[in-house]
């Protein structure tokens, strides 16, 4: 564990931000293949519906922070969808990206906010609508990377047929394989586990049961990933409010508390001795959340972690400390991140099963088991809830801590 | 040249097949790298300062931020630190050879490189399995450097 940092002879350890700001709503539009639409228009939508779940005025928000997926929203920092929706009387508004961080690295500036008296109630918002009728979902992502000209060092990537995150993230994977022996049966233990979850989660894309055989016949995207170790693709929107505790008291919904926050960027130095692809910024993200939360990794009751791929759980379990590092393949076999399980993990069927909102996949689902509004794939334990987020490739990792209580 | 690890002579395959595939060319900062695979050498630059290695296109040393450095010749030697095999067709010219390896190399003096893995049923291809550089000739301009199993003694 990384020494504290100290400031006038007092550790600092952010807990006194514990429990200061809370979600207090949440907006889903539809998921999946919904034509007809832009992402601004589900941007506006989810938003509506946040407000709505809030039980606000569209006058009493006065922050907002966007998130544009593939899609792009036009207006610098947010000021079109600003204008759009005619919010007057913002005193914060910023375009981010960092990638799947960026929903819960968002909710982190919102809650810092709304903390220090910044602002009252922060709208957090990811739209996208990449998927056209007629066309696959991998024409909406895949294939990035090309040059049409390839030149110098960027142009290996054409030369040399590395193309895609898909690739990227089949080398990460294929790197902790020959480390550890971690095998497809391991990745398909998550992919199977979160499809069960899926069943039972109304938004979900994908709800027909999945077994092992059927993971290990899904065709090959880039080896060792088989096209059910990859997220889906989605158009859909989904907001959240950040208030204050103070201003979400006596609300429609229940709030929930956000206990503790933190972020990791380990950079990537792409030489001997740098293994970003086994060793992620979770570690550096999670001691800060936890310390800030006053948590262990055994007071988690549920988790919600960045699945863009199966590995990308499996690597997130071991370095969260759930399992040693390299263990995460033996640790998820057993199928105790699925339904009946002994650690709920995705339970929403997360973005492989679920529907594919970048870094509000997780966030949306930690909200709604946090309030114990999940259906028939409720946690019966949750008081504590673990939300991880991912950007890049394993660049940009964020932790977000939520409970029901306020402290 | 720099002599730093002496120059290994390494066989330049030059191809008289139908070359297909993208072939990609210099830009300024990469000019040293591409002419010395032409002429069977592996380019990187040293920092002038500290003398770590790094790859071309990156101005400043990531340890000690100078901005000083001298091209120099890598041994062609590493290691397979990772790779994949696409079986996505995403460029029309790779349908052909799809799937196909892709691989990052890590090389003795440090820096990972871009690359394929030659002379090497993609069924046996293991991490960290060691690999030396071929020089691929595969137009008059450009030449390519691939990677092939290292026997060890």
């Amino acid at each position: 564990m990384a020494s504290r940092a100290r400031h006038g002879g007092q550790a600092i350890d952010g807990r006194d931000l514990k429990g200061k700001a809370v979600i207090s709503g949440l907006g889903l539009t539809e998921m999946g293949r919904i034509y007809g639409h832009s992402g601004g228009w589900f941007a506006a939508e989810a938003i509506r519906l946040a407000i709505d779940d809030a039980g606000l005025e569209k006058t009493d928000i006065d922050g907002l922070l966007v998130n544009q997926g593939m899609t792009p929203l036009p207006g610098m920092g947010g000021v079109d969808l600003q204008n759009q929706l005619g919010l007057t009387n913002l005193r914060l508004l910023s375009s981010m990206n960092v990638g799947g961080a960026t929903a819960g690295i968002m909710v982190q500036y919102a809650a810092l906010a709304v903390s220090h008296g910044m602002a009252n109630h922060v709208l957090c918002v990811f739209a996208d609508a990449p998927l056209r009728e007629g066309r696959g979902g991998g024409a909406a992502y895949g294939g990035g990377g090309q040059q049409p000209q390839p030149r110098g060092m960027r142009g290996l990537y054409t030369a040399f047929g590395m193309f895609g995150v898909n690739a990227r993230y089949a080398m990460a994977a294929s790197r902790h394989m020959g480390m550890y022996g971690t095998t497809n049966d391991h990745f398909g233990a998550i992919a199977v586990a979160q499809r069960g979850w899926a069943a039972m989660n109304p938004l979900a894309q994908q709800r027909e049961a999945m077994t092992l055989e059927d993971y290990h016949a899904s065709r090959w995207v880039a080896e060792p990933l088989h096209l059910f170790d990859c997220c889906l693709v989605s158009n859909g929107g989904v907001a959240v409010i950040v208030s204050s505790a103070e201003g979400a008291r006596d609300r429609k919904q229940p709030p929930v508390y956000i206990w503790g926050m933190g972020q990791g960027h380990p950079g990537d130095l792409n030489r001997a001795g740098w293994d970003i692809e086994t060793q992620t910024g979770a570690p550096l993200s999670k001691e800060r959340a936890f310390s800030m939360a006053g948590i262990e990794i055994d007071d988690i009751d549920v988790c919600q972690l960045y699945d863009c791929y199966t590995y990308t759980v499996l690597v997130t379990l071991e370095d969260y400390g759930f399992c040693a590092k390299g263990e995460g393949g033996p640790f998820v076999a057993d199928g105790k991140l699925g339904p009946g399980g002994s650690l709920p993990t995705n339970t929403g069927g997360g973005q492989l099963s679920g529907y594919y909102m970048w870094g509000m996949t997780p966030l949306a689902e930690g909200v709604i088991q946090a309030r114990g509004q999940g259906g028939d794939r409720q946690a019966s334990k949750h008081d504590v809830v673990l939300v991880s987020g991912n950007g890049g490739i394993l660049d940009h990792h964020c932790t977000l801590v939520l409970s029901p209580h306020p402290a | 040249m720099p002599e730093e690890h002496g120059w290994t002579e390494v066989a330049t395959l030059v191809s008289d097949r139908d070359y297909d595939l993208p072939i990609p060319v210099a830009d300024e900062a990469s000019e040293p790298f591409y002419a010395g695979a032409k002429e069977g050498r592996l380019m990187l630059l040293r920092c002038s300062q500290c003398g770590r290695y790094r790859l071309p296109g990156r101005g400043r040393c990531v340890d000690c931020w100078s901005e000083q450095s001298e091209w120099a010749q890598a041994s062609g030697r590493g290691k397979l630190y990772s790779f994949g095999i696409m079986h996505q067709k995403y460029h029309p010219a790779f349908a052909e050879v799809t799937p196909y390896n892709y691989a990052l190399v890590e090389l003795e003096e440090g820096p990972r490189l871009i690359t394929n893995i030659v002379d090497c049923p993609n069924e046996e291809l293991r991490t960290d399995m060691p690999v030396e550089a071929v020089f691929d000739a595969v137009s008059e301009e450009t030449t390519l450097i691939r990677f092939r199993p290292r026997a060890t003694g």
